[in-house]
C-alpha cells in the first residue's frame, strides 16, 4: 500500500506507546498534513511520522505542533528532532501543524502554547521522532542492501553500510522507510553524544524576519477576502441596544455593517475604510454593571480586604505565635496594575466560512480551544474546521485566551457578513479590550528573631482568579484557590519556619488573563522586595540574607552566587548608582538578577545594567535562552517602570503607547545572562526572566535614594529629589 | 490616482489622497513586510523610506509619496545581503519579528548617515521603534555588527 | 558640531531661527482664518502699535508688564513643548520629555530615522493626540535654542533681544517675521486634545507690540 494510498484512505498509522517518563506518545500520520502543505509535488514529502516529513529533494520538514511568538520554539523543536534524525541541518525547515490530538501537548492535552513548557514537554517526543525515522530510514536502506540494520549508521542525511562504505539520501529512501513498520523500541543518544543539543544554532526564523516574508496573522490575504473592525462595547459585559450605521456605509470602500454579539462590525475593502467606518457608527450600548468599576475604588477595597485572613494557600508552623513573639515585626502593603499584553501584532483572523467547512488563519496559542469555538459558532464539527496556525508577532498568554475571544468573534463576523473576512484589532481595542494581568494587593507581615533572621511570614493576596469560569477551572483551582494567584508566594524557596500565605478572590466584569509569567508577574515583586525590606530591617545584606535562606535550595543558591559574583555584588559603584537583588523560582526554573540604577533628580529611573543567572535545566538552544532572558527583562522593566491600565466610571483610560508607554531603546538596560550548567530536565525559559526584573530594580532604588517601592509602575514623582 | 515607485517598480494606486500609505502598500500592493502596530508613529512598525528619508507610514498620506521613491523592507536587498540583513541574520535579533522590518528600515537611514553610530547614536536613531519581545540589546549589537561589515565591504 | 556648523551656514541658520522662532511669536498668517478673531482686527492692531511706535515712547513699566502678558503665551505648552532645555523636545500638557526622545539635531530637525518629518506631516492629522503638523515642524537648531523651558519671562526676554541668540534681527524685524510665518499660527491650531495658549492671536500680538512700543525692556 503506498503513501498516497494511505492518505487518501485517510488511515491512521499509529504506533502508540508508552514511552519515556509515563508519556503516553501515539503517533499517527494524518493524511492531510503533507498532502495539503507540500510546496513542491515534484519533491513528493514523505510523512515518517507525524512531525517529521522527507522530501526527495532532501528537505526534511519538522512539524510544529507549538506557536512560534518569539521564544525560537521553530529552532528548538527542529534541534530536538535532528538531533536524533541525523538529517543534514541545513535542509531542515519547519512548519506548523494542523490540529490534531496527535499534536495535544503532552501534559495540557490539547493544543496549546503556554507557561513556558514546549522545551519541557517536547523534550522526549522530538527526539523519539527523530529516532523513529531515523530507524525506519535506516531499516529501508538494510532492506535494500539486503544487509542487517544493526551494521548502518546515520549521518548528516545519508544512511551509510559502514562496512562496504555505501550511501543512500534519505530523499532516496523516504518512501520505502514510510513503508517500513516503526519501531516500538526507540532508545534515544545519551546527552554526552549530542550534537546540536545544548549547542548555539541560528534560529530557521531570522532570515525570513529580516526581509519581510515571515507570515503572521496580519499577512494573511485570501481571494476575495474583506476586512474588518469591530466596535466593542466601552464598559466591560456592555450590550449593543441599537446602531445607526447609514454614516458609516457612506464611507467609500465600506461595504456592510453588521451586528456580532460582541458588538458592531464595519467590514469594508481594506483596514483603512473599515476604520473609517467605525468612526462613524452611532451606537447605543446598555452598559451593564461593568459602568460602576473604578481601579481607584477597587484598590481601596482589595487594600481592606488584604488585611482580613482569606482563604489559606499554605500554612507552615505556627505563623501567628511566631509573630507575636518575634523581636521585631514589619508589616508593608505591596501592588500591582492591570496590565495589558500589547504584542506588536495586534489581535487578528481571517475566517473563509463556507457550509460544510471552514478555513481560519491566526496567530494563536491555543488551537484546540479556537478551532471548537469557531466551529460552535459556524454549525460544523471541529474536524470541519481547518486551523492555520501563522507566525505570532508576540503571545505573551494573550493569543490562549481561554475564551477563545478573538476567533469566536471573527468567525460571527464571516457568518454575519457571509464573506471571508480578515477582522483586525486596533491598537486601542488592544489596550481597551481587557484580558488583563490582574490587580492584586498584598499585605504582609514578618517577624524577625533577636539577630534578624525572619521566623514568621504572612501573605495576604487580593486579586480575581484567571481560570474560574474557564475551561480551566478544574485544572488550576483546588479549594476555591486558584494556583496561578499564589503561585510563586505560596511555593517560596526560602527557609522561613513560619509561615502563613492566604488569599481573596475578589469578582467584577473586567476580563483576566494570563500575561508573561502569570502570578509570578506579581509575587516575584512584592515577595522579593518585602524580603529586601525584612532584611534591611534586620540589618542584614539582602543579598546574604537570601543564601542563609536558600541553604537547602542548591540550584537557586547557585544561580543566586553566579548573578552576584557577576554583578560584582558588594564592590564600589560610581556615585549615584546602586544595586539590587532578587531571585525567582518560576516555571520550574531559577534565576537571579541584580539591577544596576540611578535615579536621576526628576525621579526618573535610569536601569544601566541587568545581570541574570538561570538554571532551566538542560538547555537545547543556549543562545535562546539568553534571547529569552533579556526579552524577559526587558518586558518585566516595561510593567516596573512604565504601564498601568486603569478604569474609571468602567471605561479604560489608556488607549495607545502614548500612554500605555513601552520601554524604548535609550530605557534599554545592559543585560548579561549567565546559564548554569546542568544535566536536568529542561524547564521554562520563556517566563521565568520577567518576574526579578521589577523587585531587582525597587531593591536597588532603596539602596540608592532611601525610599521603598511597594507599588508598581513606579512613579518618578515619588522619587523625585529636586 | 497617486503615483510613485516602490522598491524601484512604478505603481499608480487609487486610494483617497488622505489614505495612510501604510495600508496603501500593505492593502492595495500587497507587500506585507510593514507592519501595523499603533496608527500613530508610535511603534514604527510601519517604517519606510521615502527617497531615502524614515517615514511612518502609517500617518503619513499616501499623497506625501506622489512622484517619489518609495523603499519597504522588502527593497533594502534582493537577497538578503544588506549588512543590516547580515548582522540581524549573524547575531539573531529577532524573536516573534513583527517589529523588525521597522528597525531595520531606520537603522538602515542610521547607517547611510553615519557609518559608525555610537550608542548614543543608536539610541538617538532607534527609540522610535517599540519592541515588545525585547530585542534592544541585540538590536545594538547588530547596529554596530552591521558598521563593521559595511567597513569591510568598503574596504574590499 | 555645532559651532562650525554655524560658521559654515550662518544665513541658513538664520532662516531656520526665524522659522521656529516664528513659531511661538504669532502673527498675520493667512490660515488662520479658523481662528475666532477676524484678520482685520489683527490688522488693526499691527496699525495702531506702528503708529504708537512712531512716537517713540519708552515706559519700562509698560513694556515689562505686556511682555509678561505675552510671556502666558510663550509659557504654554503649545510654545514652550518645543522650546526645550535640553535636546528633546516635550509633550503635552504637563510637558514631559517626547516619548521617542527625539533628538534636535544641528539644524532643529531631529537625526537619523528620527527626524521631525519621519512622524510630522504637513499638517495636523485628524483624531486625539495624533501627530501634530506642520511643514516648518522642527525646534530651533543646536546654536540658537531659543530656551523657554525653566525659564523666567525676564530670562527668555534678554534671550529674545540677545542679537547673539536671536539671528541677528531687530525688534522691528521680530514682529515683523512672527507677523509673516505659518508655523506661529499652529499654535492656536495645534489639533484635538491639546490646550490653547492662554491669549488668543491678537491679543499676543498686541502685548507684543506694546512691549517693543515702549521700549522692549523686560521683565526683571
Amino acid at each position: 500500500m503506498s503513501v498516497a494510498t494511505e492518505m487518501k484512505r485517510r488511515e491512521f498509522l499509529k504506533a502508540g506507546a508508552a514511552l519515556g517518563g509515563g508519556l503516553l506518545i501515539s503517533l499517527y500520520v494524518p493524511e492531510f498534513v503533507p498532502a495539503a502543505r507540500a510546496a513542491d509535488s515534484a519533491a513528493k514529502p514523505v510523512a515518517l511520522n507525524a512531525f517529521v516529513r522527507i522530501g526527495t529533494d532532501e528537505s526534511v520538514t519538522v512539524i510544529s505542533n507549538h506557536s512560534e511568538m518569539g521564544q525560537g520554539i521553530y529552532t528548538s523543536l527542529p534541534m530536538l528532532l535532528n538531533e536524533e534524525l541525523e538529517a543534514d541541518w541545513a535542509r531542515v525547515r519547519v512548519e506548523s501543524s494542523p490540529v490534531d490530538a496527535v499534536y495535544n501537548h503532552t501534559v495540557f492535552g490539547l493544543m496549546m502554547t503556554g507557561g513556558s513548557t514546549t522545551t519541557n514537554s517536547e523534550y522526549d517526543r522530538f527526539r523519539k521522532m527523530g529516532a523513529m525515522a531515523r530507524i525506519m530510514l535506516i531499516a529501508a536502506a538494510a532492506q535494500s542492501w539486503n544487509v542487517d540494520s544493526q551494521t548502518c549508521r546515520a549521518e548528516k542525511g545519508f544512511v551509510i553500510h559502514t562496512a562496504t562504505g555505501r550511501r543512500a539520501s534519505y530523499g532516496s529512501l523516504a518512501e520505502a522507510a514510510s513503508r517500513i513498520a516503526p519501531p516500538k523500541d526507540i532508545p534515544l543518544k545519551d546527552p554526552k553524544d549530542f550534537t546540536l543539543v545544548g549547542k548555539p544554532v541560528h534560529r530557521l526564523d531570522t532570515p525570513s524576519k529580516t526581509n519581510g516574508t515571515a507570515q503572521f496573522g496580519l499577512d494573511v490575504y485570501i481571494p476575495g477576502m474583506l476586512t474588518a473592525v469591530v466596535a466593542r462595547a466601552p464598559v466591560f459585559g456592555g450590550k449593543v441596544v441599537s446602531f445607526n450605521a447609514d454614516q458609516a456605509k457612506a464611507i467609500p470602500g465600506v461595504v456592510n455593517v453588521v451586528q456580532v454579539p460582541s458588538g458592531v462590525a464595519v467590514i469594508a475593502k481594506g483596514f483603512w475604510p473599515a476604520k473609517l467606518g467605525r468612526e462613524k457608527l452611532e451606537i447605543t450600548w446598555d452598559d451593564g454593571p461593568g459602568a460602576a468599576l473604578s481601579t481607584v475604588e477597587m484598590r481601596a477595597n482589595f487594600s481592606t480586604l488584604s488585611k482580613t485572613p482569606g482563604l489559606v494557600a499554605r500554612k507552615v508552623g505556627d505563623p501567628a505565635a511566631a509573630l507575636a513573639g518575634a523581636a521585631k515585626t514589619i508589616t508593608a502593603e505591596y501592588e500591582v496594575p492591570y496590565l495589558a499584553h500589547c504584542m506588536m501584532e495586534p489581535l487578528n483572523t481571517v475566517v473563509d466560512l463556507h457550509e460544510d467547512r471552514c478555513e481560519i488563519w491566526t496567530g494563536t496559542q491555543f488551537q484546540t480551544g479556537d478551532r471548537a469555538a469557531a466551529a460552535k459558532v459556524a454549525g460544523l464539527k471541529p474536524e470541519q474546521v481547518t486551523l492555520h496556525t501563522t507566525l505570532l508577532g508576540g503571545g505573551f498568554g494573550r493569543r490562549a485566551n481561554p475564551s477563545c475571544d478573538f476567533v469566536t468573534e471573527a468567525t460571527e463576523v464571516a457568518k454575519a457578513a457571509k464573506v471571508p473576512v480578515k477582522v483586525v484589532w486596533t491598537r486601542e481595542d488592544d489596550i481597551r479590550g481587557g484580558w488583563y494581568r490582574p490587580m492584586w494587593y498584598d499585605h504582609f507581615a514578618a517577624g524577625l528573631d533577636a539577630s534578624g533572621n525572619p521566623v514568621a511570614w504572612t501573605h495576604t493576596i487580593v486579586g480575581q482568579s484567571i481560570m474560574a469560569g474557564t475551561m480551566f477551572e478544574s485544572y488550576g483551582i483546588k479549594n476555591g484557590i486558584d494556583s496561578a494567584s499564589v503561585e510563586g508566594a505560596a511555593d517560596i524557596l526560602y527557609g522561613i519556619p513560619n509561615l502563613q500565605v492566604d488569599l481573596h478572590t475578589p469578582k467584577n466584569e473586567v476580563p483576566v488573563q494570563w500575561w508573561r509569567s502569570v502570578g509570578h508577574s506579581h509575587t516575584g515583586f512584592s515577595v522579593e522586595a518585602f524580603l529586601d525590606e525584612v532584611a534591611h530591617a534586620g540589618g542584614k545584606d539582602p543579598y546574604e540574607l537570601r543564601r542563609t535562606l536558600l541553604a537547602g535550595q542548591p540550584r537557586m543558591l547557585a544561580v543566586l552566587d553566579l548573578a552576584a559574583q557577576k554583578a560584582n555584588w558588594g564592590s564600589a559603584l560610581p556615585a549615584g548608582r546602586a544595586r539590587g537583588i532578587a531571585t525567582h523560582f518560576s516555571f520550574d526554573s531559577y534565576v537571579a538578577q541584580v539591577a544596576e540604577i540611578s535615579v536621576e533628580k526628576d525621579g526618573t529611573v535610569r536601569v544601566h545594567r541587568v545581570v541574570a543567572a538561570v538554571d532551566c535545566g538542560r538547555t537545547v538552544n543556549p543562545d535562546t535562552v539568553k534571547a529569552q532572558l533579556e526579552g524577559g527583562i526587558i518586558f518585566g522593566l516595561t510593567a516596573a517602570l512604565k504601564t498601568e491600565i486603569t478604569l474609571d466610571k468602567g471605561r479604560v483610560q489608556q488607549r495607545n503607547f502614548n500612554d500605555y508607554p513601552m520601554v524604548r531603546m535609550f530605557e534599554s538596560p545592559t543585560i548579561e545572562v549567565f546559564i548554569v550548567p546542568s544535566t536536568e530536565h529542561p524547564t521554562g525559559v520563556g517566563e521565568p526572566g520577567v518576574p526579578p526584573v521589577a523587585p531587582a530594580v525597587a531593591n536597588a532604588i532603596f539602596a540608592a535614594t532611601g525610599k521603598r517601592v511597594r507599588r508598581l509602575p513606579i512613579k518618578p514623582e515619588d522619587l523625585r529629589s529636586a | 490616482m497617486i503615483s510613485f515607485t516602490v522598491n524601484g517598480k512604478p505603481v499608480t494606486v487609487e486610494d483617497p489622497p488622505s489614505t495612510p500609505l501604510l495600508w496603501v502598500i500593505r492593502d492595495s500592493l500587497n507587500l506585507t513586510g510593514t507592519k501595523y502596530g499603533c496608527g500613530m508613529a508610535l511603534c514604527g512598525a510601519c517604517t519606510v523610506h521615502i527617497d531615502g528619508q524614515a517615514v511612518r507610514s502609517c500617518v503619513a498620506p499616501v499623497s506625501r509619496a506622489e512622484g517619489k521613491k518609495v523603499t519597504t523592507i522588502e527593497g533594502i536587498s534582493p537577497d538578503l545581503t544588506h549588512p543590516l540583513q547580515q548582522a540581524w541574520i549573524e547575531i539573531d535579533v529577532p524573536q516573534c519579528g513583527y517589529c523588525q522590518s521597522g528597525q531595520i528600515m531606520s537603522a538602515a537611514v542610521l547607517l547611510a548617515e553615519n557609518s559608525t553610530p555610537s550608542d548614543e547614536d543608536i539610541d538617538e536613531a532607534m527609540s522610535g521603534n517599540i519592541c515588545r519581545c525585547g530585542t534592544y540589546p541585540r538590536i545594538r549589537r547588530a547596529i554596530h555588527r552591521a558598521a563593521e561589515i559595511s567597513k569591510q565591504r568598503g574596504a574590499k | 558640531m555645532s559651532k562650525s556648523f554655524a560658521k559654515k551656514w550662518p544665513m541658513q541658520i538664520a532662516l531656520v531661527v526665524w522659522a521656529v522662532l516664528a513659531a511661538c511669536l504669532p502673527a498675520l498668517a493667512q490660515q488662520q482664518a479658523a481662528l475666532a478673531t477676524s484678520s482685520s482686527s489683527v490688522h488693526a492692531i499691527v496699525a495702531a502699535s506702528t503708529a504708537t511706535n512712531n512716537a517713540a515712547r519708552s515706559d519700562a513699566a509698560a513694556a515689562q508688564a505686556a511682555f509678561n502678558r505675552a510671556w502666558t503665551v510663550f509659557a504654554s505648552p503649545r510654545c514652550r513643548n518645543c522650546h526645550p532645555s535640553g535636546d528633546a523636545p516635550l509633550q503635552g500638557e504637563d510637558g514631559h520629555v517626547h516619548i521617542q526622545d527625539v533628538k534636535r539635531g544641528p539644524d532643529g530637525k531631529g537625526v537619523y530615522g528620527m527626524k521631525c518629518s519621519t512622524c510630522h506631516q504637513v499638517a495636523n492629522l485628524p483624531g486625539a493626540n495624533m501627530p501634530p503638523g506642520n511643514p516648518k515642524w522642527s525646534l530651533p537648531p543646536a546654536n540658537m535654542k531659543m530656551v523657554i523651558q525653566g525659564e523666567t519671562a525676564g530670562e527668555f526676554c534678554r534671550q529674545l533681544k540677545d542679537p547673539a541668540k536671536n539671528g541677528h534681527r531687530s525688534l522691528a524685524q521680530i514682529i515683523e517675521h512672527v507677523s509673516s510665518d505659518d508655523l506661529v499660527g499652529w499654535g492656536w491650531n495645534p489639533g484635538e486634545g491639546r490646550t490653547l495658549p492662554p491669549l488668543d492671536r491678537p491679543e499676543f500680538v498686541a502685548a507684543m507690540k506694546a512691549w517693543v512700543d515702549n521700549g522692549a525692556a523686560c521683565p526683571q
